[in-house]
């Protein structure tokens, strides 16, 4: 069983060691770990997909918290949260290939970011089911590299009421469009972890 | 004000004046400032025994070790004693010379990785890389050290930062935004534990460390005596109840009792308060104490449903759970179930030379151990289950030993930090030949102190614990375990300290000729050896063989 852990974790020297030595020392398998600041300088992120059956996932949890410098551990689950990956793929793209190469990139609403005589670079950011079936489906071209990030996952705000002064409707995300609102969302995921960025962080309430 | 000086202040203003420590290069400045008329500082021989003594002296006080040792060498010859200390949750401050700020990285003279090398055996670890932060890094280690589940905390402390000056106004509060213990059990969880208790019939109490650390001893007594509960106990939970109360039935796991081991086999609710069930203590996870419903009380939240799922779990400081337990728990009468208990042998088979000696220390020392005036300090191995099993403690400070890291040489420095912390105590090591060898370096610390530390060695010319092992599970393949000793008299003597030499190979009566050499050695007016020769063959029984459940239990061999 795969679950996400959300660790907001104090900005300190070590901490991200102290976490990698964890999941090595105790045996539990770590799928991915992703990590940044936050809003607060003084405060990181870290994203840690594990997996492994109910006591070891309860367990990572506990043995999470109990490290000094971890604040808080929260677990994001399925709908209930909006996870992210951002990926690069380098793909094999002879002239002749282009076109059908970028009819794919767009119907995954990807993006090309750079191109060479023999090859595309293609930016794909969406869940991990997406990412991994666009890469799945470039490899009829040739896929020569890939460069993923880890998931990223942020709880859904709260649907009954918003704080922060907006008004229902009012670019709310409101119950049962959640999903919606976060997939045209989509590309700018990274985006809604920047500080500029000031709708994510008001609708969370 | 510099680093050092800072470091030192912070010390006495914790009222810590107590240091074990061994100087080099990286620490010079730290010591060059040291207010000797204010802090005691022994000097040991090897930093382990740093590391070893404050743990000895936080055991057997209560109160938090500090040990300091240089970079390099001198900081990676702590982490044995900081591990034991860890895995038993003693509260030791461990500090550490480094090289400056500007050497890190490269590899420089004495310089090793100490903040990566220690982090898994630390509760928690620092390096400190600004003189500003000092304060608040000593103060929240010393806080973080003595809090909730105790253990070590190392600070790493570069002498760039030692010789520099602390600006005024430096924030010296602890700073631990992601360190709440829970201390006050959840009521609901109480309760709930309260209801299941009322229905048992056949409850048993396992105590541990924990109850120790937590001063819940009395507590723990109350309620055993007012619901009537029979009590075990781990090897680091004994003392905790006295060995001669009605309701204990002795210690658990590999060489516990056949009281304690069926007791968990056959009870309906255990109560385990401040245990982490060690696989020393549970033998074959999967069938420990199958009948039972157990509810865990711990102080730390990650230890529930670790090894052995809780059924109420309840995080919390012992000495405020089982109070507020013993308020809802309702009085009980239970005959039947006391009485299948007396039914099974609550002693150990063994009745060899070094049970012999055992057992002569305990009628010499009883009265001072009633009287809470012993501290018992054994090192690791068959001596130290010997002493586990024969010897009746009454106060929960009495025994210091190595448990979950099983650590040999740990008991002669563990000894000295005991003597230093309690100089009106009689403080008697009982070690191995193999133990007494890794350490025996801190004689001269003993001589060198003046204490008055008395030392038994339980020599049976090998690793005896290694070699019951092979006797009984590697068809008797005794490889690597036999130690051709020295004279221990004569390296007693070189040391400066008195020793007498018994011999109880084949005497019919060990108990008997032990008997008068413990005495004259307790005598001594300062440290003084008793040296006994013992056979190589005799065991340690009980004995449940490693990963076999309880109920599989040796008695005989």
């Amino acid at each position: 069983m795969k679950r996400t852990f959300s660790v907001l974790v104090e900005n300190q020297p070590g901490v991200l060691a102290r976490v990698a030595g964890l999941f090595g020392r105790r045996g539990f398998n770590i799928q991915s770990l992703a990590v940044g600041v936050t809003q607060d300088p003084g405060l990181s992120r870290m994203t840690i997909v594990v997996d492994g059956d109910e006591s070891v996932l309860e367990q990572v949890k506990k043995q999470l918290n109990k490290l000094i410098n971890v604040i808080k551990v929260s677990e994001l689950a399925g709908p209930q949260s909006i996870d992210r990956e951002l990926a690069l793929v380098r793909v094999h793209a002879p002239p002749a290939q282009r076109a059908a190469i970028m009819q794919v990139v767009d119907i995954f609403r990807a993006k090309i970011v750079d191109v060479a005589r023999r090859s595309l670079v293609v930016e794909i950011t969406g869940d991990e089911e997406k990412t991994s079936a666009m890469i799945d489906i470039l490899g009829e071209f040739g896929v020569m590299e890939v460069v993923r990030t880890g998931k990223i996952a942020m709880a859904r705000g709260n649907k009954e009421s918003v704080k922060g002064g907006i008004r229902s409707g009012e670019g709310a995300v409101r119950s049962g469009r959640g999903h919606e609102m976060a997939l045209r969302l989509a590309g700018s995921c990274i985006g809604l972890w920047q500080p500029g960025e000031r709708a994510s962080a008001e609708l969370e309430g | 004000m510099t680093g050092a000086q800072e470091l030192w202040e912070t010390l006495l203003g914790h009222g810590l004046g107590l240091v074990f420590g061994y100087p080099g290069g990286a620490v010079i400045p730290i010591y060059d400032v040291m207010p000797q008329d204010r802090i005691r500082h022994v000097l040991v021989r090897h930093e382990q025994a740093a590391a070893m003594a404050a743990d000895g002296y936080a055991r057997a006080t209560g109160k938090l070790g500090v040990c300091l040792a240089t970079s390099g060498p001198g900081a990676m010859n702590l982490l044995c004693g900081l591990s034991c200390s860890y895995l038993d949750s003693v509260p030791v401050l461990a500090l550490t010379g480094q090289v400056p700020t500007g050497q890190l990285g490269r590899d420089a003279f004495q310089e090793t990785d100490v903040f990566g090398a220690t982090m898994p055996l630390t509760k928690h670890n620092y390096l400190v890389a600004r003189a500003a932060d000092l304060p608040r890094v000593l103060n929240e280690a010393i806080y973080l050290a003595q809090a909730g589940r105790k253990g070590p905390v190392l600070v790493d402390l570069p002498r760039d930062v030692m010789e520099g000056k602390v600006p005024a106004g430096a924030e010296n509060g602890p700073r631990l935004p992601g360190y709440r213990p829970r201390l006050d059990g959840h009521p609901a969880q109480i309760a709930r534990a309260a209801a299941v208790l009322a229905e048992a019939e056949r409850p048993l109490m396992l105590v541990g460390g924990g109850v120790r650390w937590a001063g819940a001893s009395a507590h723990v007594r109350e309620l055993a005596e007012a619901a009537d509960i029979p009590v075990a106990s781990t090897l680091m939970g004994l003392g905790c109840v006295p060995s001669d109360h009605p309701l204990y039935l002795g210690m658990v796991g590999m060489h516990g009792t056949v009281a304690a081991n069926r007791a968990l086999g056959r009870c309906d609710v255990l109560l385990a308060l401040g245990v982490r069930f060690s696989d020393r203590v549970t033998g074959k996870r999967e069938e420990f104490a199958s009948q039972a419903r157990l509810i865990h009380v711990d102080v730390d939240p990650a230890e529930l449903g670790k090894n052995v799922p809780a059924h109420v779990p309840i995080v919390g400081d012992l000495a405020r759970v089982v109070p507020a337990l013993k308020t809802k728990v309702p009085a009980a009468r239970r005959e039947d179930w006391r009485e299948e208990l007396r039914g099974y042998p609550s002693g150990s088979g063994t009745d060899g030379a070094g049970v012999g000696v055992v057992r002569a220390l305990a009628q010499v020392t009883g009265t001072l151990a009633r009287r809470d005036e012993l501290v018992l300090v054994t090192d690791v191995g068959q001596h130290q289950m010997w002493v586990a099993q024969h010897f009746p403690l009454y106060h929960p400070r009495t025994l210091l030993s190595s448990g979950g890291l099983g650590a040999m040489g740990y008991g002669l420095p563990a000894a000295i930090g005991a003597q230093v912390g309690c100089p009106d105590k009689t403080v008697v090591l009982v070690t191995g030949d193999g133990s007494f060898q890794m350490n025996l370096q801190e004689l001269a610390t003993v001589r060198q102190e003046g204490l008055p530390i008395k030392i038994v060695i339980l020599d049976n010319g090998s690793l005896g614990m290694v070699r019951q092992w092979q006797e009984m599970f590697f068809d008797g393949n005794t490889v690597a375990v036999a130690l051709d000793g020295p004279d221990y008299t004569l390296l007693a003597r070189a040391y400066g300290i008195p020793a007498r030499r018994l011999d109880l190979i084949g005497e019919p009566d060990p108990v008997g000729a032990a008997a008068e050499a413990v005495a004259h050695l307790l005598e001594q007016p300062g440290a003084a050896v008793l040296h006994c020769r013992i056979a190589p063959t005799e065991k340690v029984l009980p004995m449940v063989p490693a990963g076999e459940p309880l109920a599989r239990i040796i008695v005989s061999w």
